[in-house]
């Protein structure tokens, strides 16, 4: 089946299929991050656009870095130092960005559906790399494509993810994900931030740490995303650390096999133990790594090009 | 000495009981118990065979925004919308630039509707100065100057102690508060209804209890003080329990509902499209329920539509940015139509009441009536006449509707104003 978006807004739309087919794109352009040369020609002669109106490091540098090694050319946007300061709006800095010719947009924005916005107004492709608390779609891709690597098929595997979810795009782009790949997904974290309308996403909520983590082959954990919240959420981070945070004690709980997942920024200490961040279980770096390939699939697949080209391609 | 004669009209007056096939007829804006031969002869006359002709249709709630925001709605322009929805009075709330929380300031809305205005447009003024909810608003002063109502609609008033002072010294004058019951602690950023929905969308989540929270306080302080408390735009199914048992008790609560409450959920909020975004919000199917329950049974006494303006340029952008606010003026009567009385068995003369005298006996306006001697507002549709709305063609300034595009079902086809025709069907009789 060829894929036929242009756009990348929500796993939520996505067919299990087409996960897959990002998944075996990104497994073929893995490959080609080993070689010397590393660059590839598939998007020579393409503008990509980094519309970045939130502060992230490892999305813009995977993205620009994808965008580089399939040969495009990348202007990545800080807003907080563009003329959005001097009033303008998305719509009207995105219709400048189509006018001078680009071909394609990736944009990171603070209010939930302004992908989705974006993909309306304009004629290029629009990738999401998170809307404020709704997608972030390639993030999944990449965690997904990560458990793959270590557990083969995810279908009935117990996965937990584990802290903030209220707030997360990440958690919320990883349920659509996992449940399409039929994994057993479990939501676990303070009952201010996990509320009980995630169940009817297809997983299960649960407030009690140690049941939930039982056997479990995965866990991902969400930071506490203080610069969202009201004070009112939870008591404190301290308090979040007690009874949620990560340690050693929590870990013995999982599967002897669990690997240990985290989208990043880590707050060492808070949502988990520094040591174990650093464990052989933790597969953090894994996935900044499989998030470069993933995202090249990404770009790729959304400039037309067919996973049936990505061999010759690479 | 003009005359008009409405004839061959199935005639619904619900203030009267009267629904069956007759004539009307006008005499120097009043209604009048006939005409002679020598007025028939010079009346101009209306054939309205297959319309309905009922009381001019009464609004309590909308935003014209004018003084201060005429690039979204002037009084003028909002009386075209009013007139080609098929109303003929409506209430105007106070949220304005400057707000109307002073004397000159209704005399500025008084003028602008003396001069612009082709219905009867009565304005309200506010709670409290600058509707900031902190020192109270001269009542008595504003009522002089004309309002119907008080309410900082938009602000709900969060002290206890200011409301609880507002309603008893209100109360000393006759003058109802209408209040617009939101929580603010417990909606800061929120965009739309908190459930399912919120959480798929990602969107920050404004909970129900928000409003059932000043409702119930409202109830009390309506039963400690025996002021009469109006809640606007009723969302949620708790709020419509409060109001329940506070009316079997005798509280002096009245309520109102919106065509979009009634007719919309959160689930219309799927594709981000601010449109649906309202204060408010709307919410879900057990709540939509709730509002026509409560409209089938008494507990919620009116429908009001919280017409509220705003261009493209505002709404058009990520929807956490948009402003709150739909308009629906011209849209209320089919939308009502459609799902009180085509979806949800309601008759056609208690439909026609929500929306002519038992809005008007809310606040004591002299409108709603059919009856001899009543200034003859009518309003003349076609109950079963399909149509397209387009908001970009409509009479309103604004267009931001959720109900653009899409067929409609009742068609208003002639409003009379004191026995003048303002629109015929088509457009605004200048």
């Amino acid at each position: 089946m060829p894929w036929n978006r242009r756009n990348l807004i929500a796993i939520e739309e996505l067919s299990r299929a087409e996960i897959d087919q990002v998944h075996a794109t990104a497994a073929v352009f893995k490959k080609t991050l080993q070689r010397s040369m590393k660059k590839i020609p598939a998007l020579r002669g393409k503008t990509i656009v980094n519309l970045f109106f939130e502060p992230s490091t490892r999305t813009r540098m995977a993205f620009e870095m994808a965008a580089k090694r399939l040969s495009a050319d990348v202007i990545s946007f800080d807003a907080n130092a563009s003329s959005t300061t001097k009033g303008e709006t998305l719509r009207d800095t995105a219709q400048n960005i189509q006018a001078l010719n680009a071909d394609m947009i990736v944009l990171r924005h603070s209010a939930a559906g302004s992908p989705l916005y974006l993909s309306r107004l304009l004629t290029i492709p629009v990738i999401n790399a998170g809307d404020g608390a709704h997608e972030h779609p390639t993030q999944a891709l990449l965690d997904t494509f990560t458990m793959q690597e270590h557990l083969g098929s995810l279908k009935g595997r117990k996965v937990v993810i584990l802290g903030d979810v209220l707030f997360s795009r990440v958690a919320r782009s990883n349920i659509w994900a996992l449940t399409k790949l039929e994994a057993d997904v479990t939501l676990v974290g303070p009952s201010t931030l996990v509320p009980h309308w995630f169940a009817d996403l297809g997983v299960k909520v649960s407030y009690d740490l140690k049941s939930a983590l039982a056997d479990a082959e995965v866990v991902m954990l969400l930071r506490i995303q203080h610069e969202r919240q009201t004070s009112s959420h939870f008591p404190s981070l301290g308090e979040y650390t007690s009874m949620f945070g990560l340690n050693k004690t929590r870990a013995s709980w999982l599967n002897p096999k669990a690997i240990i997942m985290h989208p990043g920024p880590i707050n060492r200490g808070v949502e988990i133990d520094s040591e174990l961040a650093d464990s052989s279980r933790s597969v953090i770096l894994e996935q900044v790594h499989n998030g470069l390939a993933v995202r090249m699939a990404a770009l790729y697949l959304c400039s037309g090009g067919t996973p049936e080209a990505v061999a010759t391609s690479a | 000495m003009s005359q008009l004669w409405i004839t061959n009209a199935r005639i619904i007056d619900p203030a009267s009981q009267r629904d069956a096939p007759g004539d009307l007829f006008v005499a120097d804006g009043k209604f009048v118990a006939g005409l002679s031969a020598e007025q028939k002869h010079s009346a101009q006359k209306i054939d309205a065979d297959g319309l309905i002709a009922c009381p001019g249709l009464v609004d309590i709630h909308v935003h014209l925004r004018e003084p201060g925001q005429t690039h979204k709605e002037t009084i003028q322009t909002g009386s075209w919308a009013a007139a080609a929805g098929g109303f003929t009075t409506v209430v105007c709330m106070p949220n304005t630039s400057p707000v109307a929380d002073t004397v000159g300031t209704i005399e500025y809305i008084r003028n602008a509707i003396e001069h612009g205005s082709v219905v009867h447009v009565y304005p309200t003024g506010c709670i409290t100065v600058g509707q900031k909810g902190e020192q109270l608003a001269p009542a008595g002063s504003l009522k002089r100057a004309g309002v119907v109502a008080i309410t900082d609609d938009g602000h709900c008033v969060q002290n206890n102690e200011i409301m609880r002072r507002a309603v008893e010294y209100a109360k000393m004058f006759a003058l109802p508060i209408m209040d617009h019951c939101q929580d603010e602690a417990l909606t800061q950023g929120a965009a739309m209804n908190e459930g399912v929905m919120s959480t798929r969308l990602g969107l920050r989540g404004w909970p129900h209890a928000a409003e059932d929270l000043i409702v119930a306080r409202d109830v009390i302080l309506s039963t400690y003080s025996g002021a009469h408390i109006h809640l606007q735009h009723i969302s949620s199914k708790n709020s419509v329990d409060i109001i329940r048992r506070a009316k079997s008790r005798g509280v002096r609560i009245t309520a109102e509902a919106t065509p979009h409450h009634l007719a919309l959920t959160d689930a219309a909020l799927v594709g981000y499209d601010p449109n649906f975004k309202m204060n408010p919000p709307v919410r879900t199917e057990a709540d939509r329920q709730a509002l026509i329950e409560g409209l089938r049974d008494g507990t919620l006494d009116c429908i009001a539509t919280d017409h509220a303006p705003h261009t493209d340029y505002e709404k058009d952008k990520e929807f956490d940015y948009a402003p709150f606010g739909v308009i629906g003026l011209e849209t209320a009567l089919p939308v009502v139509l459609d799902v009180l009385h085509r979806q949800s068995g309601f008759a056609l003369p208690d439909l026609i009441s929500f929306l002519t005298c038992k809005p008007a006996r809310l606040l004591g306006l002299a409108a709603g009536t059919l009856a001899d001697g009543a200034v003859a507002d009518v309003t003349l549709f076609d109950p079963g006449e399909k149509w397209r709305y387009d908001a970009k063609a409509g009479f309103s300034k604004s267009s931001n509707s959720p109900w653009h595009g899409q067929t409609l079902t009742g068609r208003v086809k002639k409003t009379v104003v004191a026995g003048r025709v303002v629109y015929n069907g088509d457009k605004i009789a200048g």
